[in-house]
């Protein structure tokens, strides 16, 4: 796989506040990159300096084999952006704003009705954009950010203030520009966001990378635990729980257990524990790890704190 | 390099005329001016003495098209904040459009607002105006384009320092307005006390309102050569400041 995105000892200050420090990482053509962590983290400085829209005081940066500073237009031209918090003229319409943009770009731009329909605004291309709601908006950003036909995405924190419904709606879309073959490098302080979507994470805290992987392998590698919890009358089924191999706590409550130990295993240990002594169970829950914890665990806050 | 220039421009004139207030304010304004002004002296003083009817051959139109030229800046103060404080200059700027460009668009949207607000009060004039009025439009037109050129540099400086769109109509109006006031509209230049003469020397108005009145009158471009030249000196010295202090965020 080839680099798209090459970030170097990255610094930038806003006067005395350091807002991202020595960030340096890759990005893979075709994969969706996610730069998560709390608001103020330095994820959307790190993203502008990608994107040319700001100069970073320290270190290199490399898109498409091109300098964003240097070659900025250059670059504009290849690249799409969805910024956070963006706003179009109010009463521009929803078509004026796909024609505008399509007009913009050396490249043939892709068909914006086509776009449109797609993102499910097709009906809306009459509308001024002060009359959209949230989710419509935000599509017709990821439309602008699309009209090029572009080699690299950038989305920051793209579902932020979306219902539930819209938000998968969005995934689903990010998805598709992956498939389409595109490299997606986005930004969210949503941990289910990136677990879901992100082939690869990195965690940013105070301007600082503190670990980058596969959102799984981030799990292992800083939350090994497991969790079962089940239900059950069983008199016999505390010690045989306690028995199970990896097993470290056995938790009863309200006829209810939580078993808690480490490795993979540890639900197959159980299921074949419980199987082998017959015993009868009315529940029976996994807990695993996620991303918050690994967060959690690495910075010793939550991340909504 | 101007890529998008035409498609920009044309969409934020139907932008603007999409907003009935703000529409109305700017063309609407000095036209009314105009004429209520135009009647009020036209009835007072008829049959027209001398001085009154300069005023209101001279004086009128020229305070009248000064109203224009600075409408047309305050909306430019205005839109560019409203742009700025709600990222749409950003997002603008994170395609391969220019800055320029950008600007560029905004300039040529206000300078057409200019030439159809003149055009509007022309029209209502010959409809409404006391006397008859033979000057030559075209050159004027010219000159008032030039003229409101200038201004909207001013507009762009402005623009720059106002903190948040709440204030830029405000500030605007205020460092504005006060320009007319010592352009030698009302008052020569010459007999203004020091400091105000030292001030008004370097505001374009100043050069504005002589050149104004001297083509409405019917004379040569010849004799306001320097007029012309300070306009685009003030224009160059303007724009050269705001791209050093202009914010985009």
């Amino acid at each position: 796989m080839r680099p798209v995105i090459q970030v170097s000892g990255v610094r930038k200050t806003y006067g005395k506040t350091v807002a991202v420090d020595e960030v340096s990482f890759e990005v893979n053509e075709g994969e969706i990159f996610g730069l998560i962590g709390p608001n103020g983290a330095g994820k959307t400085t790190t993203m502008e300096c990608i994107e040319g829209l700001r100069t970073p005081d320290q270190g290199t940066i490399s898109v498409l084999g091109l300098d964003p500073f240097r070659h900025v237009y250059k670059l504009q031209d290849r690249i799409g952006v969805q910024l956070q918090q963006a706003q179009l003229q109010k009463r521009i319409k929803v078509w004026e704003a796909v024609d505008l943009w399509a007009s913009l770009y050396q490249k043939k731009a892709i068909d914006g009705e086509h776009l449109l329909e797609q993102l499910g605004l097709a009906d809306k291309r009459g509308a001024w954009f002060m009359n959209l709601s949230g989710g419509q908006k935000q599509r017709l950003f990821i439309a602008l950010a699309l009209i090029n036909d572009p080699e690299v995405v950038f989305l920051d924190e793209l579902t932020t203030g979306l219902d539930p419904q819209s938000r998968r709606a969005i995934w689903d879309l990010v998805r598709g520009i992956r498939a389409r073959g595109k490299t997606v490098f986005l930004t969210t302080h949503l941990m289910e966001e990136a677990e879901r979507l992100c082939d690869r994470v990195a965690i940013i805290e105070h301007g600082r990378i503190i670990d980058m992987d596969r959102p799984e392998r981030l799990v292992d590698r800083h939350c090994p635990e497991r969790t079962v919890v089940l239900a059950t009358d069983d008199p016999i089924a505390e010690d045989r729980f306690r028995a199970i191999p990896g097993v470290e706590a056995v938790i009863l409550t309200d006829l209810r257990f939580t078993i808690r130990g480490r490795g993979d295993d540890l639900v197959t240990e159980v299921i074949r524990c419980l199987s082998e002594n017959r015993i009868r169970v009315t529940d029976f829950r996994t807990i695993l790890p996620n991303l918050e914890d690994v967060f959690l665990k690495l910075t010793g806050h939550s991340i909504r704190e | 390099m101007m890529r998008g220039l035409w498609k920009l421009t044309w969409i934020e004139i139907k932008i603007f005329l999409r907003e009935p207030l703000g529409a109305f304010g700017t063309i609407g304004f000095p036209v009314l001016v105009f004429l209520v002004l135009g009647r009020v002296a036209g009835r007072r003083l008829a049959p027209p003495p001398l001085a009154a009817s300069s005023f209101i051959l001279v004086g009128l139109p020229v305070l009248a098209s000064v109203l224009i030229a600075v409408s047309a800046v305050l909306s430019l103060v205005t839109i560019i904040s409203i742009y700025r404080e709600g990222g749409i200059l950003k997002r603008l700027r994170a395609t391969p459009l220019r800055p320029q460009t950008i600007l560029t668009a905004h300039v040529i949207v206000k300078l057409i607002l200019t030439a159809a607000t003149l055009a509007l009060m022309v029209l209502a004039g010959k409809r409404y105006y006391p006397v008859d009025v033979h000057a030559p439009l075209f050159s004027f037109t010219l000159a008032l384009l030039i003229s409101t050129w200038s201004i909207l540099s001013i507009g762009f400086l402005i623009a720059s320092i106002v903190p948040t769109a709440r204030f830029a109509q405000p500030i605007g109006a205020i460092i504005l307005y006060p320009m007319i006031a010592v352009s030698g509209l009302f008052v020569r230049v010459d007999s203004l006390p020091p400091v105000l003469h030292a001030v008004a020397r370097v505001l374009p108005l100043t050069y504005a309102v002589p050149l104004l009145q001297g083509i409405w009158n019917g004379e040569a471009w010849s004799t306001h050569v320097g007029d012309v030249a300070a306009l685009a000196v003030l224009f160059a010295v303007c724009t050269a400041l705001s791209t050093r202090v202009f914010r985009w965020e």
